[in-house]
């Protein structure tokens, strides 16, 4: 028993002793620290201050985004810009006073500066100002002794080539907000830009690019002191679109002043040749600053230039969407090929009457001269016979009235109704809907951009998506060859004859003999003229001339066409805002700008270099 | 009748017993793991991704795992020491076979998506062994160099397992653990004078056959600003952190050196450097002052416990956490080689902390069960 009580106090003395040596220990770990961090510690600051290994980040060049002949429309400029380390100075108030003196700043920089310096960390450089001219940089090199924390090094900033005609499609760079913020360590560095709109949005993140790091020893001044090692960047990939500059370019001029937009596509593919939006705008200026009158300027401007009107104009589509009425009819078999209806000039229906545009009537016709003389009278019929319902699924079928796999974004929808949805607002479906819907008015509401890819579908068969990129980095992006597109499910009889109506409007004494091309190619085409309010009776009957209106009630002019007919290659819509007549105002336009395509024929040609290198590789 | 008592009686001794558990000790390590989620929070740039969040889930079920111990009877853990031990062995010569090798060295073994580390175990298990063998042991019989022996061989075992994994800072610590349970079961003091003699010609031997890196560490540990940019670089830019905190540090989430990226394993052997940078001497002495308080809560409950066997297992355990505490800190300060030991509760790493939680939970358990009566010898009431 004696012993066992030995064994704890041992024990108990032992424990103590063991435990006092741990305490002391690391109470001498904490002596040691003190050493380290307060006698030594001022050195140790200068070491991590003075001399240390910084870290620092190299922003990737972006990407450029080239047309199909590799073209440069948005590339890269080195651009020279002052930065501030704010841990680098006592008070940066004061080093920006001194700095103000050589580079003059306004006070909205000034509180932008205060701003981030109090949101960000003292060891990531904040940028002061951009676009130093090389005087700037020598005056600021030369005072550095009294611009503690200033720091001057070369970023790069982005350039457009031809801001004015591919401001919708390309859109612009802008610095990143908080929610670009999620992650990217790329987004911490002063002065990088994200895409905001057109295709430097949506193919940001491959624009974007990797930073590289470079470890560099620094001295107390931020004077590079040697380079320890440094991780390359990977600078972002080039993407190269479909479409063809000099196209944009001439549709652009022929549009001239008008408030248009013209929309040209390959029908096989559905790859985009051109897409122009008239009148544009400099989006550059946004970078540099825009003015309070540049900015009234295109605010309060009838023609809305800040608009990408090709994919986000709503315009009733007018008689152009007649095939789309033929196509369901005949799908649903409520019209022949070859029946014959009879138009006396207009449509009675429960004590409304619905005219046609020709006052006398036309007589009894069949498919192919109703759309050849755009009868209304014809289609009213068909409308009423097949239902709004089919007419809506045909519709949407040739893309009219649903969302498109464009490329870009900020795309409108537009809408064929369905009965189902005007009961949705609470409404009943009327028959006289119906009616008016039958010649793409109403409550139809489409962008140029599904005219031309209903114009493609019609005329290649093919469930066509529209599309901007043809290959990143330069390899090819699915989607270039028509076979990898599907087949739209409308049997080929009836688009052939819908094709005959189209062909007829053009060449054979329709509604736009203005639009035949020279030579022995043949376009067919659908001419539209939609209403943008109602036209009264008193109207009518005093013999009415929409030419007279004051212009913003002026109907739309449209038209959609495909050429060659015999081989179709290229679909286009054009859309005048109140332009008046398809056949008058949009046909000829139309005929300009196939003769321009036809004669550069962009999508037979061999496009750049950097491609058939990647086939090679294959 | 019989059962309704029985039951009674238990639930009024799990009332109890839950009253007994040290929350004091509880309420500690919590403190030291939210200062884990403090540096790891920041160690990840100020987010709670992907470290600091893990880290405080963790703890919660390693809480729950503690408590669930900390009510078993210590005398079934008893029973099971020496199972404990050879489980450990066992996995310590599994984890040669098929480990994951990382960093040059094969010490992981992965259990279904969690990843153990076989040596962390190894050590509560040479615990709970050599306390139950010294239990049984009369002051005579800690005498008596043949009793000591077996003891002996238990320790050379895994420490020779875990030497080639190879891992020579646990082995090291093990070798100390072993050490300590020998030295507070009573083993005279000349044996292990006689023990040390030999010490430095195994050391040149074994430096010889050392690894390269193990090598390295050591080198650059002597003479750290001889290479700055290759193995020092970690000891010369932790210093440069610690020292260029001075008294109150420079801030939370405002470290420099950590947030750069010059400490490398900053989240987890690294992570003391950064709580000296961001807070100062200050903090730093704060958080050995809670380390402190808390290996001396741990050897009271050995003081306090009444049988052989709970005071052994609640000394070594504490040891233990020393060790760990004294390695990792010495190391960042570069008082002692470079180690790769993690700061227990503070580091990122599920397999240290769980298994510490564990040996914290029997700790606990020593504690709530300190004065059962056990059949066999060693009872000193």
């Amino acid at each position: 028993m004696r012993r066992d009580v030995n064994r704890g106090a041992v024990f108990t003395r032992r424990v103590l002793l063991a435990g006092g040596v741990q305490t002391l220990l690391l109470g001498g770990l904490a002596a040691r620290l003190r050493q380290v961090q307060v006698e030594e510690g001022s050195r140790y600051t200068t070491m991590a201050e003075d001399n240390r290994v910084t870290a620092r980040m190299m922003a990737p060049q972006r990407g450029r985004i080239l047309d199909r002949f590799g073209h440069v429309l948005a590339g890269s400029l080195i651009n020279w810009r002052a930065l501030l380390v704010t841990e680098q100075t006592a008070n940066f108030r004061r080093t920006l006073d001194n700095l103000s003196t050589i580079v003059p700043l306004t006070d909205a920089e000034r509180a932008r500066i205060d701003r981030d310096v109090r949101h960000g960390k003292s060891y990531i450089p904040v940028l002061i100002k951009e676009y130093l001219s090389r005087e700037a940089m020598t005056k600021i090199e030369v005072n550095a002794p009294d611009l503690p924390g200033i720091l001057v090094d070369g970023g790069t900033s982005r350039t457009y080539n031809y801001p004015y005609e591919l401001a919708h499609i390309l859109g612009y760079v802008a610095p990143p907000s908080e929610s670009d913020m999620n992650g990217d360590a790329l987004m911490a560095l002063p002065g990088v830009k994200v895409g905001r709109s057109g295709v430097e949005k949506f193919h940001d993140l491959t624009l974007r690019g990797r930073p590289g790091v470079v470890h560099l020893e620094v001295n107390a001044v931020g004077r590079v002191i040697r380079e320890l090692d440094r991780t390359d960047g990977v600078n972002g990939d080039d993407v190269s679109l479909t479409f063809d500059l000099s196209l944009q370019q001439a549709i652009q001029k022929r549009l001239g002043d008008e408030a248009a937009s013209a929309v040209v596509l390959d029908c096989r593919n559905g790859e985009v040749m051109a897409m122009v939006s008239n009148p544009s705008y400099d989006p550059t200026l946004f970078s540099t600053g825009v003015s309070q009158a540049q900015w009234r300027d295109w605010t309060k401007d009838r023609r809305t230039p800040l608009i990408n009107k090709a994919t986000s104009g709503l315009y009733a589509p007018g008689s152009t969407f007649k095939m789309a009425v033929a196509l369901a009819g005949l799908d649903a078999k409520t019209i022949g090929y070859h029946d014959r209806l009879s138009c006396p000039g207009h449509l009675d229906l429960g004590g409304s009457r619905f005219h046609c545009w020709a006052k006398g009537g036309h007589g009894a016709l069949d498919l192919k001269n109703a759309l050849k003389y755009s009868c209304d009278v014809y289609f009213y019929q068909v409308a009423l016979r097949t239902g709004i319902d089919r007419i809506s699924a045909m519709s949407h079928r040739l893309g009219l009235g649903i969302e498109l796999d464009i490329d870009i974004p900020g795309q409108r929808v537009g809408q064929v109704p369905t009965k189902d949805w005007r009961i949705s607002k609470g409404h009943p479906w009327q028959l006289g809907d119906t009616v008016v819907s039958g010649i793409g008015q109403g409550y139809v509401v489409n962008t140029p951009l599904q005219l031309a890819v209903y114009a493609a579908r019609i005329a290649s068969g093919r469930a066509v998506q529209p599309h901007f990129t043809r290959r990143i980095a330069g390899v090819l992006q699915p989607g270039y060859q028509p076979e990898d597109w599907p087949d739209l499910g409308v049997p080929e009889p009836m688009l052939q004859a819908v094709r005959g109506g189209m062909f007829a409007v053009v060449n054979e004494g329709g509604t736009a003999p203005r639009a035949r091309l020279a030579g022995n190619v043949h376009m067919a085409g659908k001419t539209g003229s939609s209403q943008v309010r109602r036209v009264s009776r008193k109207q009518r009957e005093s013999g009415y001339d929409s030419k007279s209106l004051p212009w913003e009630f002026r109907p739309h002019a449209l038209f959609v066409a495909y050429a060659p007919y015999e081989q179709p290659r290229y679909a286009l819509s054009v859309v005048v805002e109140h332009g008046n007549a398809g056949a008058a105002t949009a046909a000829p336009m139309a005929k300009d700008i196939m003769t321009e395509v036809l004669r550069r024929d962009p999508a037979a040609r061999q496009d750049d270099g950097p491609a058939r290198l990647a086939d090679a590789k294959r | 009748m019989i059962e309704r008592r029985l039951w009674r009686e238990n639930s009024h001794d799990l009332t109890n017993k839950i009253f007994r558990i040290n929350w004091l000790l509880v309420l500690l390590l919590c403190a030291l793991a939210t200062v884990g989620y403090v540096a790891l929070y920041s160690a990840a740039g100020g987010a709670p991704d992907p470290y600091a969040t893990r880290h405080i889930v963790r703890f919660a079920f390693g809480l729950l795992l503690m408590i669930c111990i900390a009510l078993t009877d210590i005398r079934l853990i008893a029973r099971l020491s020496w199972v404990a031990y050879a489980a450990g062995v066992g996995l310590l010569i599994l984890v040669l076979k098929v480990g994951h090798i990382g960093k040059g060295a094969q010490r992981w073994l992965d259990l279904g998506g969690q990843q153990i580390q076989p040596s962390e175990l190894m050590k509560l298990g040479l615990i709970l062994a050599l306390a139950a063998w010294f239990h049984r042991a009369s002051w005579e019989r800690v005498g008596n160099p043949l009793f000591l022996l077996p003891p002996l061989i238990a320790v050379l075992i895994p420490v020779g397992l875990i030497l080639k994994e190879p891992n020579l800072g646990t082995a090291m610590i093990t070798v100390m653990l072993g050490g300590a349970l020998f030295f507070a079961a009573g083993v005279r003091w000349w044996k292990f004078v006689l023990l040390l003699l030999p010490v430095p010609f195994v050391a040149r031997y074994g430096y010889q056959h050392l690894h390269d890196y193990q090598r390295a560490r050591i080198d650059t540990f002597m003479n750290p600003e001889s290479d700055p940019l290759g193995a020092g670089y970690n000891i010369i830019q932790s210093k440069i952190a610690l020292g260029s905190g001075g008294m109150w540090g420079k801030g939370f989430l405002q470290g420099t050196q950590g947030h750069l990226d010059f400490l490398p394993e900053k989240q987890t052997d690294f992570i003391f450097t950064m709580i000296g940078e961001e807070f100062g001497l200050v903090g730093a002495v704060a958080v050995i002052a809670l380390l402190v308080l808390i290996i001396w809560t741990a050897l009271l409950v050995g003081l306090r416990c009444k049988h052989q066997y709970g005071r052994l297992v609640a000394f070594g355990i504490a040891c233990n956490f020393f060790f760990y505490c004294f390695v990792n800190i010495a190391m960042v300060m570069g008082v002692i080689p470079v180690g790769g030991v993690p700061l227990p509760f503070v580091s990122h790493g599920g397999s240290a902390m769980i298994t510490m939680m564990v040996a914290f939970g029997v700790l606990m358990s020593v504690q709530v069960h300190r004065d059962v009566e056990f059949a066999s010898a060693g009872d000193d009431r």
